[in-house]
């Protein structure tokens, strides 16, 4: 059945981008809780950070960046439990449909999902201030990784989506992902840190991917930067998409 | 199709046995469902009715066995088993979030269907939700969100539809109204498999009635046959009392007519 996979695929992506539309509140709440970090971190504490750069907002904004796709896949985790949870899953299951293209709806979905509310954080930032002398390509390319972010973390969201027991289970693995930009270049630079946590931080993704596309931002020589901060997008990518996989196959069969 | 094909059950199970780790629900069930009949798998709560339903639906593998629905093995032909049947779960399998019309667009579009927006419109006038169409799902009772759950199953006039305890958690009115459904669907030569823990539903719906107990079905027939199983019925002449669900029917206006608010007379 697979000469219906895009028509298939295009069908159930409209109808999870209908609940996206109709249930606003999945993006406001997935926005806020980074906006009112990006405030609290620009107002509060950032008088007293020492960056080494001259506005905190544009060392800030993409850390920030990160922790809104962190929070953003909570709910792709939620929307694809929901469907396993109310049945939905099992009817396209049973129908004479391409079986895959329900879990490409929701990776989909949650690329969209995710990409408004990069967008609407950015606008927020650049109201209270960021600004970036980067060209068309920088921006293209801060847009390039970030996408290739969301979709890793999208497919690491697919897993507990198909396996949790409860909505709560489903949500819960990205705690731990908001809170990694805190162990990392997001929020301060790694060189005041105590050692071991320093070596931490300078070897996770967020502090590579955080420095790339700062550089980027700034229009700072990249460096080896960016293919450190693509090599673990694109590893994350691979890993949860073999194991998401795994647990999909598992879950149909 | 071939005579052969025609004249052959349009559900074939042999031997069917399903394991899960140490539970062996199901110990090797056979049965055979006829062309157009409805077919009642009747057990309680954990006997593998479900389990069934899914392997028929291609949902789940069997450890042993097989089973073929329209002559296809749910195994080996499992995109060509899905093209002919149409599954109804256990829990009403509609979106919340879309209206009634969008849940029903939905399914034809998947379906692959000319004019889903037709298709929609008549369903949601057979089954009366023409008014609630444009209303979210979410706010549908219980049983409108059942009919809802079997009309989506209709779309496309699969020949096949598995049933599985389509009135469980539903008030006596709504149950009517799903049985006036089924009713109506075997009518059209649909063949219905449906599985219940409710006695009077398979007696009500079913041409042939199976018991599934601990894994096995341990009898099959039609409701008279296996009425004969026991001894011969006594005659005694005992007061016909109504039952409390005749009461409640007769007040709130059941069997699918107009309500009307009716008092009782106390000489009544």
């Amino acid at each position: 059945m697979t000469k219906h996979f895009f028509g298939d695929t295009a069908t159930l992506l409209g109808r999870s981008l209908r609940h996206i539309t109709r249930s606003a509140d999945t993006i406001i709440t997935t926005t806020i809780t980074p906006i009112a970090m990006m405030l609290m971190f620009v107002y509060v504490f950032g008088g007293a950070i020492n960056t080494g750069s001259d506005s905190y907002v544009n060392y800030l904004l993409p850390g920030i960046l990160l922790i809104t796709i962190a929070s953003g896949i909570a709910y792709t985790a939620l929307r694809l439990y929901m469907d396993m949870k109310s049945g939905i899953f099992e009817r396209f299951q049973s129908m004479p449909i391409a079986r895959s293209s329900l879990l490409w709806a929701h990776v989909l979905t949650s690329l969209v999902a995710n990409l408004i509310s990069l967008v609407v954080v950015t606008l927020i930032a650049l109201l209270i201030g960021f600004r970036s002398p980067a060209g068309l390509p920088a921006w293209l390319a801060v847009a390039g990784i970030l996408i290739l972010f969301t979709l890793a973390l999208t497919w690491l969201a697919v897993i507990p989506g198909l396996s949790a027991k409860s909505a709560d289970g489903a949500g819960a693995f990205s705690y731990p992902l908001i809170f990694l930009p805190f162990l990392s270049s997001a929020f301060v630079p790694t060189d005041t840190m105590p050692g071991p946590v320093r070596a931490f931080a300078d070897h996770q993704p967020v502090t590579a991917i955080v420095n790339a596309i700062r550089d980027l931002f700034t229009q700072q020589p990249v460096g080896t930067d960016i293919w450190i901060a693509l090599a673990w997008c694109v590893g994350i990518l691979v890993i949860a998409w073999i194991f998401a996989m795994h647990t999909y196959r598992r879950t149909i069969s | 199709m071939t005579a052969h094909q025609v004249q052959s059950p349009a559900i074939h199970v042999q031997g069917l046995q399903k394991s899960y780790k140490e539970v062996r629900v199901l110990r090797g069930v056979d049965f055979a469902v006829a062309r157009g009949s409805i077919f009642a798998l009747l057990g309680s709560n954990g006997a593998g009715k479900t389990t069934a339903v899914k392997i028929l639906s291609t949902l789940l593998k069997a450890d042993g066995g097989t089973a073929s629905v329209l002559g296809f093995d749910v195994a080996t032909q499992a995109a060509d088993v899905r093209e002919s049947i149409s599954l109804t779960g256990q829990f009403a399998a509609v979106d919340e979030i879309l209206s009634g019309r969008e849940n029903l667009v939905l399914v034809a579009r998947l379906r692959h269907l000319k004019d889903p927006g037709g298709i929609a419109d008549d369903l949601l006038e057979r089954f009366s939700l023409t008014d609630a169409g444009t209303r979210k799902v979410a706010t549908y009772s219980g049983g409108m969100r059942r009919r809802l759950d079997i009309a989506m199953s209709l779309i496309g006039d699969p020949p096949v539809i598995f049933l599985d305890e389509p009135t469980t958690g539903l008030d006596p009115q709504a149950r009517i109204e799903v049985w006036q459904a089924v009713k109506q669907l075997a009518a059209q030569g649909t063949t219905v498999l449906l599985t219940t823990q409710y006695l009077d539903e398979a007696e009500q719906l079913a041409d042939r009635i199976a018991i599934l107990h601990e894994g096995r079905i341990i009898v099959n027939g039609t409701l008279a046959e296996l009425k004969q199983l026991l001894p011969p019925a006594k005659v005694e002449y005992i007061k016909k009392q109504p039952t409390l669900e005749d009461v409640f029917l007769t007040l709130v206006g059941g069997n699918g007519k107009d309500g009307h608010d009716r008092t009782i007379g106390t000489d009544a």
